[in-house]
């Protein structure tokens, strides 16, 4: 289509160019998924989150189906750091697109020494993914403290030169001030978000859905509430926003620019449509070209809020 | 649009140096997504129902043992499935271009099916995973299913025609009206012996006796089945007693159906160490001495 040759799609993350700003969601996207779609189409590609430790993942069932969306407790399997580095790493060396890779760890320490040693050549940038749901008892995780976000941050910052993206969890009270913490502990770039953590009872049963008990919600029925974070996150923030949760076509990722996100992560769309992310690069451009937008980077936070329209929240003070 | 047939690189990348061009310039989806047209849609007995559908060149490359995903439309009454279903390949002509699935209506997604007439347009994804494979060097195959399984077996019924390799179909049901595939099985020249729950034949002990009846005839050279763990064990044993190779089409729920998400994994025994393997990539099929129940 030569009508989308004209605009310019790239996007800045940090010190990273991208040549638009589509990449897959961490856990949604693997080897697999080049039967179906040309990896050199992508802005980025982001791998699975892989751990030192080796682990098996969670007890099946590992996701149950919502309207609009689904619950995972994937669990993080993991074969290990030399297994991805000798398997893994060299199935994307082949591509022109840059590589994130998504790393976690128990320890803050532990998030330091993996960084470090996947700072290797054919890695362009490290998300670190301080937001998982399901590895640790009761969903919790490092992003929901502002404390413990700047602590694990500080310790991939000294570790690893390689662009650092923290990847934040909406299941927290104020996500703009855990965005901040990485912020000032150096990171380079801010994921909003990881899952909602969830959960689904089996009528017939009476049992949870899901072997973990609870998971992560995902897909389309996640979109306005990430969104919403996004927002906040970019206003209080000066790294870019990398936006992610239920995006599912182009329009939806042009509302999440507009929103502030400087670029797009899309996972649980992919398992519905496999190739919607060419759909999204190509209707991004659709997006720009019919609106006379030269470059999608014009979007990045072009959200119009007229005074009038700033949130009122005077009803929330109990005097109301 | 949902239709992904041709997906030739639109807005291209700064070029790439001149060494990596070339692999990445003749890309091509080897899966697709595509809009299938259905053809017939019905009842084949009490309890499954037979969708055949034409297709694009791609999909109609299927092979026995593969499956597809499908995005089922939404039930009467019914919310709309979020996720694709798995579903075996049942049959394939890749002149017509055509695919067959056999369901049964079970929950949300199949009631969705359910309501599918000709001329409809259906979402389909595939083909997917590791199909079956025939050695040249078997003359003579067993092929033991049970329940959906009698529709993953069924497109082994042509291949091994197509090879000249002789089968022998053992088809266990509930009842003998819930029986698929045998005429199915005859018509491309393969014995085929029923077994059943009401007629008391379908015990592990009967299915046992027949395969030793198979083995000392000489027609079986490698074991193919799918839908029975018991059948399954009792195919082992024999395979490993007379050092016969399997293959067995497992099943497992699924989201994305091409390896991402890690939701249909299970543990496989690979020479005493236990591994978790993807269903929908590292197979459908699987070893069949590797399987665990
Ligand atoms: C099956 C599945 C597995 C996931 N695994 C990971 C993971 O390993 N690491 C991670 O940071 N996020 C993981 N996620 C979260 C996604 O990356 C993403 O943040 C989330 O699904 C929201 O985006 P979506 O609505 O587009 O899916 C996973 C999500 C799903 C559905």
């Amino acid at each position: 289509m030569s009508e989308t040759r004209d605009i310019d799609m790239s996007v800045r993350i940090g010190g990273l160019t991208l040549r638009n700003p589509v990449m897959p969601a961490s856990g949604t996207f693997a080897e697999g998924l080049e039967s179906v779609i040309d990896f050199n189409r992508l802005g980025a590609m982001v791998t699975k989150t892989i751990t030192r430790e080796l682990r098996a993942g969670n007890p099946l069932p590992r996701v149950v189906e919502q309207p609009g969306g689904m619950i995972n407790a994937i669990g993080i399997p993991s074969k290990g750091v030399p297994y991805f580095i000798e398997r893994t790493l060299p199935c994307y060396t082949p591509y022109d697109t840059p590589l994130v890779v998504s790393i976690s760890a128990p320890t803050a320490e532990g998030f330091a020494s993996l960084a470090a040693e996947l700072s290797i050549p054919g890695v362009a940038a490290i998300e670190a993914n301080i937001s998982c749901p399901n590895i640790e008892e009761d969903g919790k995780a490092f992003a929901m403290r502002a404390e413990s976000t700047e602590n694990v941050t500080r310790h991939l910052r000294a570790a690893t030169n390689l662009p650092l993206w923290m990847k934040l969890t909406p299941n927290t009270g104020d996500m703009p001030e855990v965005a901040r913490a990485a912020e000032a502990a150096g990171a380079d770039a801010v994921v909003v978000a990881n899952t909602i953590l969830s959960m689904a009872i089996d009528l017939k049963t009476f049992k949870p859905c899901l072997g973990n008990i609870m998971g992560g919600l995902s897909g389309p029925a996640v979109k306005p509430i990430v969104l919403r974070h996004v927002f906040q996150c970019a206003r209080a923030v000066g790294i870019p926003v990398i936006g992610c949760g239920g995006i599912s076509c182009a329009d939806d990722a042009a509302e999440y620019l507009l929103a502030g996100a400087s670029a797009v992560q899309v996972g649980t769309a992919t398992f519905v449509k496999p190739a919607v992310m060419v759909d999204i690069i190509d209707g991004l451009a659709t997006f720009c070209q019919r609106r006379d937008i030269p470059r999608v980077a014009d979007l990045i936070g072009a959200t119009v809020i007229e005074e009038a329209d700033e949130p009122d929240v005077s009803w929330l003070s109990p005097a109301s | 649009m949902a239709v992904h047939r041709d997906l030739s690189p639109e807005t291209p990348p700064p070029p790439p140096p001149a060494e990596e061009d070339d692999s990445h310039a003749r890309w091509k989806a080897s899966v697709v997504s595509e809009l299938a047209r259905v053809v017939d849609n019905r009842a084949i007995n009490a309890e499954y129902r037979h969708l055949v559908a034409d297709c694009g060149e791609e999909s109609a490359q299927a092979r026995p043992g593969q499956f597809f995903q499908l995005l089922c439309p939404q039930p009467p009454g019914g919310g709309q499935p979020f996720l694709r279903r798995p579903m075996s390949l049942y049959g394939v002509d890749p002149e017509k271009r055509r695919v067959e699935f056999l369901y049964k209506v079970a929950g949300l997604g199949t009631r969705g099916l359910e309501t599918l007439r000709a001329g409809d347009r259906l979402d389909i994804m595939g083909p997917l995973g590791q199909g079956f494979r025939l050695n040249a060097d078997c003359r003579h195959i067993v092929a033991v299913g049970r329940g959906a399984g009698l529709a993953t077996l069924a497109p082994l019924a042509k291949a091994a025609e197509a090879r000249g390799i002789g089968v022998t179909a053992i088809l266990s049901a509930r009842r003998p009206d819930l029986l698929v595939s045998v005429e199915l099985f005859r018509h491309h020249g393969a014995e085929v012996i029923t077994v059943t729950d009401s007629q008391s034949t379908s015990g592990p002990a009967n299915v046992e006796r027949l395969l030793r009846r198979l083995i000392a005839e000489g027609r079986c050279d490698a074991f193919f089945t799918c839908g029975s763990s018991r059948l399954m064990g009792v195919q082992q044993r024999l395979a490993r007693e007379f050092d016969l190779p399997g293959q067995v089409a497992m099943e497992q729920q699924m989201a994305c159906g091409i390896g991402l998400c890690h939701c249909c994994v299970r543990d496989f025994n690979v020479n005493g160490e236990i591994v978790s393997r993807r269903v929908c990539w590292d197979g459908p099929v699987f070893d069949l001495m590797e399987a665990l129940p």
